[in-house]
Formats: structure tokens, C-alpha cells, sequence
């Protein structure tokens, strides 16, 4: 009726089950590897695993491969709004330990 | 010709797809997905605080967090992020119903969804009480073995961010189940249509997103100092 339905086309049902399953091998691979002693690489690999999932979920669930790109805009926004919170304050913590004054 | 009749007109055929304020269905839709974003990054900013104080005790006490994380349940754990990403699934099948106009469809969808809410609900229960019968809850009782005296005060700490952080997600999760319950009424009412079923597909918007801040709950409080206990 209306071009409506062609800006966001209905994805199928075997998208989505693809993405399932991928999301559910993802999540017993994470919780495996969470046993095998990877030093420092431990902590990266769950989040590199992590920030996977999320962008499935994301993409896919969320429809963020069919949005505008305003709403897309508004998403890196978010995510580097989010990036100066973590990245100051550990920059921060980090080196209060580097000069030997009072108050670190 | 068509179009700019219905234009001309809209003041006066008003729905719910189409505003007077919009200009056509499609803006409308998109301006309804876009504030709904605007709300979750405002969600984001808030749980991002609690990872970063998270981040930031973690490395003050890595031995203790250490200790204190591999005591909770990964099998719990990873069975309830199935269980969130299983309901996620059924959610996005459920949006996908209101694209088709499939009413029938929608409500067994949504409803599924919801159960799986209520079962993710279910399996933190029974890990909150475990934690009160382990007296790993902070207070007065708090007691967490093999620990020093002087490290039982971090210790609580490290259980403080747990039943914040989780906790905070537990109560998206009680509104997103209230949410699908109203969504669940609404669709039974006949409210929603292929043309018009926003308040669905932003309501999967709020429960994927819910689902994503339990993405990067469990490794982070579960998992990532597993490999140092054994």
C-alpha cells in the first residue's frame, strides 16, 4: 500500500533463528572459555564475546540494520558518551598511584 | 494525487498511525523508534556508572573479587542468559507479527516472551536466596569463607554491586513483564494493526535492551575470574 513496508522490509523467521542459535553457541562458548586460564586474555575474550552478542542483538533484534540514520547517529552518540565516562575515570584511577601526593 | 488528498485531509481522519503533527506514517514511525533510543542510551549512561564502579573495585581488590565471583552460579548464570536470549527471540517474533498484522500471533508470542521473562525472574530468586543462606548478603550476617577479617569488608563489597547491578536489572525485567502484560491486553483488544503496532516494536526496543545489559552482566560477574580459583 504504502512504501512503508519496502523502507523496512520484515526480515524472515530464519534470520532470526540464525542469529538464536548463534547467540546460544556464543553464550556456552563464553562460559566454557571462562575456565581455561588465559591470563589478561580472559577478561578480553568474554568481552569480545560479549560486545558480539550485543551487536547481534542490536543489528538484527533491534532493527539497527533497517534504521534511519538519525536513530544510527543517536546510537554512536550513546556509545561514545559511554566511552568518555569509562575511559576518563580509568585514566584517572590509573595514574593517581604515579605522582606521590597527598590526597591519591 | 491520492497522497496529497490524504494530506490535505489528515487533520481530520486523525489515527493512531498517522498524527496530525507527522506528515506521513513513516516519519511518525521513525521519530517513535528514535525517542525510544534517546530513552535507552539515557538507560545506558545509567548502568554504565555501575560498570564502571564495578570496573574500578575489581582492580582495588582483584583477589577478593576474584574469590568472591567464582562463588556464584555460572550454571545458573548461563542458563538464565539462554533463557533471556530465547525470550528475546520470541519478543523480535512477536514485532515481526505486528509487521504481518497476525493479532493471534502477536499475543502467543508475547505471551511465551513473558513466560520466559517470569522464568528468568524464577532462576535469580533462587540465586538471591542462595546467597541468603550462604550469608553472602552485606549486613550484620555477612560471612564469606576463606577470606581474612580485614578482606570480609571488600567482599561486601564486591555482594553490594552484585544485588545492585542485578537487582537493578531484575526491576527492568518486572517492568518489561508488566509491559507485555499491557501489550498482551492491548493486542487482544484489536489496537494494533500492520499499519500501526509501534507500541510492540518498541517494547522489543526495551526488552532487547534489558537483554544486552545481562549480555555483559554474567561474563563480568560470573565468569572472568573463574580460571584464577581453580
Amino acid at each position: 500500500m504504502t512504501d512503508h513496508t519496502n523502507k523496512h522490509p520484515i526480515d524472515s523467521v530464519k534470520t532470526y533463528a540464525g542469529v538464536l542459535v548463534t547467540l546460544l553457541c556464543l553464550t556456552v562458548l563464553t562460559t566454557a572459555v571462562a575456565y581455561v586460564d588465559l591470563g589478561e586474555f580472559s577478561t578480553i575474550i568474554a568481552l569480545a564475546i560479549a560486545v558480539t552478542k550485543m551487536t547481534l542483538v542490536a543489528l538484527f533484534f533491534m532493527h539497527v540494520r533497517h534504521s534511519t540514520m538519525m536513530t544510527r547517529l543517536v546510537i554512536a552518540g550513546g556509545g561514545l558518551w559511554l566511552a568518555i565516562l569509562l575511559f576518563m575515570t580509568l585514566t584517572d584511577f590509573a595514574t593517581r598511584s604515579w605522582l606521590g601526593v597527598p590526597g591519591r | 494525487m491520492e497522497r496529497r488528498l490524504k494530506l490535505a485531509d489528515h487533520a481530520q481522519t486523525e489515527s493512531l498511525a498517522l498524527r496530525v503533527q507527522f506528515d506521513t506514517e513513516e516519519q511518525q514511525k521513525d521519530c517513535s523508534t528514535l525517542g525510544m533510543w534517546i530513552f535507552l542510551i539515557t538507560e545506558l549512561m545509567f548502568f554504565g556508572g555501575m560498570f564502571m564502579a564495578y570496573t574500578i573495585y575489581r582492580q582495588m581488590y582483584p583477589h577478593v573479587f576474584a574469590v568472591t565471583s567464582s562463588s556464584l552460579d555460572a550454571a545458573l548464570g548461563a542458563a538464565n542468559t539462554c533463557v533471556l536470549l530465547l525470550s528475546s527471540f520470541t519478543m523480535v517474533m512477536g514485532v515481526r507479527s505486528g509487521q504481518l498484522g497476525k493479532r493471534k500471533a502477536i499475543v502467543m508470542w508475547l505471551i511465551i516472551t513473558l513466560i520466559f521473562g517470569c522464568a528468568f525472574l524464577g532462576i535469580k530468586g533462587v540465586e538471591w536466596n542462595n546467597k541468603f543462606v550462604e550469608h553472602h548478603v552485606p549486613g550484620t550476617d555477612f560471612h564469606f569463607e576463606g577470606l581474612s577479617q580485614g578482606e570480609q569488608g571488600h567482599a561486601q563489597i564486591f555482594f553490594s554491586l552484585y544485588f545492585a547491578m542485578t537487582g537493578l536489572h531484575a526491576l527492568h525485567m518486572v517492568v518489561g513483564v508488566g509491559m507485555l502484560l499491557w501489550l498482551i491486553m492491548r493486542t487482544r483488544q484489536g489496537q494494533y494493526t500492520a499499519d500501526y503496532f509501534t507500541p510492540i516494536d518498541l517494547g522489543g526496543l526495551y526488552w532487547h535492551f534489558v537483554d544486552i545489559i545481562w549480555i555483559f552482566l554474567f561474563p563480568l560477574l560470573y565468569l572472568i575470574d573463574r580460571h584464577l580459583k581453580g
